[in-house]
């Protein structure tokens, strides 16, 4: 059987029914058609290898699957994968096509018909395509592809019962003549035309399944594909007006920098200020205060109070104050799991109304200056959430130096949204000026830092090439799905990594590991910082929870310029066992190591140089005078990192030339 | 000339694009080499936004500059 080379997930099918596989490119509605298809008892599970989750439910005998969104199936990313493995197991293929972007969409059309999977085509949004002047002619699509096309408005429900009634009738489609002699070929080594295809096409992954080299032929299948696809859409495809709404101008405000900074901010501000005072006050105000601190916990020591002593060995580790059955719950379910959920919300948001890859399009050019393309703003964003969930979300970047480049800047720079809280609240009665430094340090500790890394580092950062989708309303409905897959998500795989680091400090604790690290740190924090002793045993909370390193600052007694080079130390410092414990599992022990000794190292560098900075210069105008000397530092490095990268591209394109 | 030298507004015909995987990602998205697309954006130092009919795909300011059109 040809489907047993289908490693991944297994889907029960019972007998007599078919797999029906649900595709298409993002955000062509495909989830509509999901929903209607199956109705209320779907089953989701995880892909393994990836953080994508696959929908699937039954609809009578069959069983229906759904697919990431994807352009195309192969290598490139996890989606395709995910796509191009759950396609390859299909019986029938429901190919969702966007009307408005008939261009584009039939590429996925014609490379899923070429795996020879019967299909039928929904032809959606064919309402938005009239209303932008655009005419199919539906029966003459049918015909040029070989398969069954359905009109369909998905979101008002037209046309959804006419795909499930007619899914039977799916077949397969037109291959190109010469190509199906190519494929007649491989199928005979392979036994699936499918897995043949992609052979031919270059895939890796498929071509190790059957110990064959990857073909060489992908670019010149593609690009017949593409003109075929152009020849048919000529045809198909009548244009009776351009005209360019509403949507267009704002789509083109957005990317512009004169105006798109603004609305970026502004988008921010309204972000931060429901996060931050609506899910960080009032919610978590619930979750952690009232259900988890007032209920949860006394009623969890109560019970295992019953069988173990709190003060022994066991309940402290159990139920201590870093307890796994306390901390652990209440930190993820009181504390992270609203405030992930409010970013995952903004997020998806944004996601939904293609206003994304907009953002991603402004930032670019900042971002490249970092080693990093548009792209790398989702995981920054998610950042000041929880830095643990950002590290795992950057898997969605292009290449590993991009990786290294973003994990280690969230570690080092971003402060998560349990720290944040806190720290705003030591720095707000200080004034603009305290604020501002410790913003400037921060900032460009993360510019100079990336700056450093992206000039250092061996290999190449890919580019942005990005679709800019048109904007549209966000469907609520998608919003909200797609937040509570992905909160989900987070708590599933950072659930056991915050039980482990809340075991491994309790036993630290224990131990009395944790005393003799706060005395070996404390000379550092005295001499080198001018912090009181006692700054130490919050940096060291600070492994634990970064906002309990936060909030042990705040018992203190400090002056302005202490308080501030104690948070900008913080902020720095290694971000919290969980996120190390992340860190660990993405990259290579040596490598997680090195960031993980890089963040103390940094953190205490320009804490102390802050520190020694403001004894040097005296007590007047000493804060607008560091802030100055930490800005014409930083410009400095990245002028001569800019030298320097220059001279290299120079140099290479003379090589260039000269191979030549 | 090359893709990141353009001004908005202009028409011109993708020539060569450097990179096997970014060639097929741009196959797949309509703008492959051969392609009549129009530049709708250029962000100042930034990506380049080029459009075919309704395709809207924004382009890299260093992938633009090894991108060859006419």
């Amino acid at each position: 059987m040809a489907h047993c080379h289908n490693v991944g997930m297994h889907i029960e099918v019972p007998g007599g029914g078919k797999k029906v596989v649900l595709v298409g490119n993002p955000n062509a509605g495909k989830s509509v058609f999901f929903n209607y298809l199956t109705g209320m008892y779907v089953d989701v599970s995880n892909y393994p290898g990836t953080t994508l989750e696959i929908s699937h439910g039954r609809m009578g005998k069959n069983v229906i699957v759904d697919t990431p969104g994807v352009y195309g199936i192969s290598s490139f990313n996890d989606e395709e994968k995910v796509a191009r493995d759950v396609i390859l197991a299909a019986d029938t293929v429901i190919n969702v096509v966007n009307a408005v972007q008939l261009e584009r969409d039939l590429f996925l059309t014609q490379q899923v018909i070429d795996t020879g999977v019967p299909v039928i085509v929904a032809l959606n949004m064919i309402d938005e395509a009239e209303k932008q002047g655009v005419e199919i002619d539906i029966d003459l699509l049918s015909e040029l592809l070989g398969v069954p096309v359905i009109p369909t408005v998905a979101v008002k429900k037209k046309g959804l019962e006419e795909v499930k009634n007619n899914i039977s009738q799916a077949r397969p489609g037109w291959i190109d003549p010469e190509l199906r002699r190519q494929l007649g070929t491989m199928l005979n080594r392979v036994g699936s035309q499918g897995e043949a295809l992609l052979i031919l096409e270059g895939d890796p992954a498929v071509s190790e399944r059957h110990g064959l080299k990857p073909g060489d032929r992908r670019e010149e299948i593609y690009k017949k594909r593409r003109e075929r696809v152009n020849d048919v859409v000529k045809r198909v495809m009548k244009e009776t007006s351009s005209s360019t709404g509403l949507a267009e101008s704002l789509g083109r405000l957005m990317i512009r920098p004169a105006t798109g900074i603004p609305i970026l901010a502004l988008a921010l501000y309204v972000m931060f200020k429901v996060i931050g005072v609506f899910v960080a006050g009032t919610v978590v105000g619930i979750t952690e205060e009232s259900i988890m601190l007032g209920i949860y916990e006394p009623a969890v020591r109560g019970l295992v109070g019953q069988f173990v002593s709190e003060d022994s060995v066991l309940g402290t580790i159990l139920t201590g104050e870093f307890g796994v059955l306390t901390m652990t719950f209440t930190y993820t379910l009181g504390l992270l799991m609203p405030l992930v959920a409010g970013f995952y919300f903004f997020l998806s948001l944004f996601e939904d109304s293609g206003y994304l890859p907009r953002i991603a399009t402004l930032v670019d050019r900042v971002l490249s200056g970092i080693g990093l393309n548009g792209r790398a703003i989702i995981p920054l964003i998610l950042g000041f959430g929880c830095v643990t969930m950002a590290t795992i979300v950057t898997r969605l970047l292009g290449s590993e130096r991009e990786r290294r480049i973003a994990i280690f800047l969230l570690g080092l720079t971003i402060p998560c949204s349990a720290q944040l809280g806190v720290i705003l609240g030591l720095l707000a009665p200080l004034g603009t000026q305290y604020i501002i430094l410790y913003s400037v340090a921060v900032f460009s500790v993360l510019v100079v830092v990336g700056t450093l890394m992206h000039t250092a580092l061996s290999g190449k950062s890919t580019d942005l090439l990005i679709d800019l989708p048109p904007l549209r309303l966000p469907r609520i409905d998608n919003v909200i799905k797609k937040t509570a897959t992905k909160s989900y998500q987070f708590l599933k795989e950072a659930f056991p990594l915050f039980a482990l680091g809340s075991f491994l400090i309790s036993v630290f604790q224990v131990t009395g590991i944790l005393e003799v690290l706060q005395n070996l740190l404390a000379p550092l924090t005295v001499g080198w910082l001018q912090l009181p002793a006692e700054a130490s045993t919050a940096f060291i909370m600070g492994i634990v929870r970064r906002d309990f390193g936060a909030a042990g600052l705040a018992g203190m007694s400090m002056g302005a310029m202490e308080t501030v080079v104690a948070l900008i130390t913080i902020t720095l410092f290694v971000p919290c066992i969980a996120s190390i414990l992340v860190l660990f599992k993405e990259r290579s022990k040596f490598e997680a190591a090195l960031m993980w000794c890089g963040s103390w190292v940094i953190a205490f560098l320009v804490g102390g140089m802050v520190a020694q900075l403001s004894d040097i210069l005296g007590q007047n105008h000493r804060v607008s005078l560091i802030t100055a000397a930490i800005i014409a530092v930083s410009v400095l490095i990245i002028i001569g990192c800019r030298v320097l990268n220059r001279n290299r591209s120079v140099k290479n394109r003379s090589a260039a030339v000269v191979n030549k | 000339m090359t893709l990141d030298t353009v001004k908005r507004g202009q028409s011109f015909r993708i020539v060569s694009i450097p990179d096997n995987g970014v060639r097929a990602q741009a196959i797949r998205f309509g703008i492959a080499e051969g392609e009549v697309v129009t530049c709708d954006e250029v962000i100042p130092a930034g990506p380049i936004v080029l459009r075919k009919k309704r395709q809207q795909i924004a382009v890299g300011r260093k992938l633009a500059a090894g991108i060859i059109v006419e």
